[in-house]
């Protein structure tokens, strides 16, 4: 999928700039220990560290009026061990990313948190319950659990289901079709 | 009173005073439920006690979906995810990729952008209409939002040659300029659906036993909404007046005049109006497209993006080059990661967009404003009567494609 030449290319990241202007950054920074701020194609980005992702989004609902969690997802970074991230990261193969919204201040900022596989995070469900779903989701589908969500359980896919498809090595057709009146293959 | 976060989303712990409580299915297979939606009610005689929406019949892996297929081919992928709203998919996906690439459209594509967004807007606001008259039992009214809502669908049609799923707003542009007499065709969908939305005024928010139903029902307050992450009409009717397109403009809507619609009671009766109103705010929106649409190509004239005109290659071995490599391998997105979100008919629609600088993207994720606005559910029905949950389920406005992707 990915050849030599962009892998090479994928060092010179121009999305991962310097530290950015951003009051709302240099306050979690200051406040959580470990965490870094960056600049992404002019949106800020903290970079936390994942026992304090709880106390950092905290920090961020209740002392700088983010009224929202606009989303939450996660990245499974498998294929991109040597990916560009800014210094003081340790790389992990999970990335939660969580989109939060000001509206009083009418501006976001994008939290980032690294989980190695089978690892879990806290979940931000006391905070916003809004991510009671798309925890949920991301459990589901990349399988990242999180402490403290109060029904941690799969929701898009059937219950029986195994393993979580958007990670990087589980295939498409992974699971063959079977048809119910088809006859089984000889 | 101020429910805590469990309570919000799934109900009380119990119910001292009931000593028998039922547990019924409603859906996935039921008619007002919107496509494939099931609810799991607990009820108590006829009352709602508590209500988990149960989603994944929709499932078909989009975002996985996305990341095998190349940016030229995106859009048809995202386009598919909330098909009441089609364009608005593909126009964040788009916005993203240009993020990404850090390009610029040129002016004309970003009106046709919003011109056609705008109208769809319409469309999925009429049918919201016709099938939240239709849940509540006002048959009539789901004729009439088809009726107007296929004069927009006849324009889609014209310009992008399909009614749904267009694949019409692409990375760099749109696919093709409008088409002639376009003017014309805008011009009577700006004349004919008021007049409808006046009907409809008319049959619905004069009508008392539409009145009845939707007053006072499925209340939610501000910090509610926002806690559950509720965007759009759902956000707008507890009296914040919110709208991307005026708090972070994004296109050019920071250069045309339109009002936020918002009331103050959070019922499923404003959540109507909202709707209703909003009509006649994307028609000014779309009039004033029509006056001010500015000349120009409709996408970028960058080889490395934009496929060259068909007669170029036969012409010129560079075209041919550069149309062989978009269309096999695609157009390389440098390495980075961007999250753009727009205001679609329900809310705050985002793209999360990760890219390795490879021809595919990394990760695509979908922030569905039907996904968020679902969880309101469980809040709103509480303490109500079932009928009245469907009028909360249609108030809500879901679209399972964009709820499961």
């Amino acid at each position: 999928m990915t050849d030599d030449s962009t892998r090479e290319e994928m060092h010179k990241d121009p999305g991962v700039g310097g530290a950015p202007q951003d009051e709302v950054a240099e306050a979690v920074v200051e406040r959580v220990k470990g965490a870094v701020a960056t600049d992404s194609h002019g949106q800020t980005v903290v970079h936390i560290p994942r026992e304090s992702w709880r106390d950092a989004v905290r920090f961020l609902k209740e002392e700088q009026e983010f009224t929202q969690c606009s989303d939450l997802t996660a990245v499974d970074q498998l294929l991109r061990p040597d990916r560009v991230v800014p210094p003081g990261v340790e790389r992990e193969r999970f990335e939660v990313v969580a989109n939060f919204l000001s509206h009083p201040r009418n501006r976001r900022i994008r939290f980032i948190c690294q989980v190695p596989d089978g690892g879990e995070v806290a979940s931000l469900f006391e905070l916003f319950p809004g991510t009671e779903l798309p925890e949920r989701e991301v459990w589901d589908l990349l399988g990242v659990r999180f402490a403290g969500h109060p029904d941690l359980v799969r929701l898009l896919l059937p219950d029986d289901w195994e393993g979580h498809p958007l990670r990087k090595d589980d295939a498409p057709a992974r699971v063959p079709v079977q048809f119910k009146e088809a006859q089984a293959p000889r | 009173m101020t429910l805590t976060p469990r309570e919000l989303v799934m109900g009380p712990e119990a119910w001292p005073e009931s000593d028998e409580t039922m547990i019924i299915n409603l859906g996935p297979q039921h008619p007002s439920t919107h496509g494939v939606l099931r609810v799991v009610l607990e009820l108590e005689g006829e009352t709602v006690l508590r209500a988990k929406p149960v989603i994944g019949y929709l499932h078909t892996g989009m975002e996985k979906t996305g990341e095998q297929l190349t940016y030229v081919q995106g859009s048809t992928n995202v386009t598919r995810m909330d098909y009441a709203a089609p364009l608005f998919n593909e126009l964040v996906y788009s916005l993203a990729v240009e993020r990404l690439l850090d390009i610029e459209i040129p002016p004309r594509a970003t009106w046709i952008r919003m011109l056609m967004c705008e109208l769809n807007r319409v469309a999925s606001h009429l049918l919201f209409l016709a099938t939240n008259g239709m849940d509540l039992g006002a048959i009539s009214m789901m004729l009439y939002g088809w009726r107007e809502r296929e004069l927009v669908l006849a324009f889609f049609e014209k310009v992008t040659g399909l009614r749904m799923n267009h694949n019409y707003i692409r990375p760099g542009g749109v696919a093709a300029d409008l088409p002639p007499g376009w003017q014309e065709a805008v011009e009577e969908i700006c004349e004919v659906v008021p007049k409808g939305v006046a009907e409809y005024d008319e049959i619905l928010t004069e009508n008392p036993i539409w009145l009845e139903r939707t007053v006072g029902i499925g209340i939610i307050t501000t910090e509610e909404a926002l806690a559950l992450g509720a965007t759009g009409p759902i956000l707008r009717s507890t009296g914040m007046p919110w709208d991307l397109r005026k708090a972070q403009p994004y296109l050019a809507y920071d250069q045309v005049d339109f009002d936020v619609i918002y009331t103050e009671n959070g019922d499923t009766f404003d959540r109507y109006r909202i709707r209703l109103n909003e009509i006649a705010e994307s028609l000014k929106i779309a009039r004033q497209c029509l006056e001010r649409m500015p000349d120009g190509d409709y996408r970028i004239q960058d080889r490395k993006v934009t496929p060259p005109p068909r007669a170029r290659i036969d012409e010129s071995m560079e075209a041919l080059i550069h149309h062989f490599k978009i269309f096999t391998e695609g157009f390389k997105v440098p390495a980075g990661e961007t999250y753009v979100a727009v205001e679609n008919p329900r809310g705050e629609l985002g793209c999360y967009l990760v890219s390795d600088g490879s021809g595919r993207p990394y990760r695509m994720h979908i922030r569905g404003a039907s996904f968020y606005n679902l969880q309101t559910l469980s809040t709103m029905v509480q303490n109500g009567l079932v009928a009245d949950g469907i009028a909360i389920i249609s108030s809500i406005d879901p679209i399972m494609g964009d709820v499961d992707r």
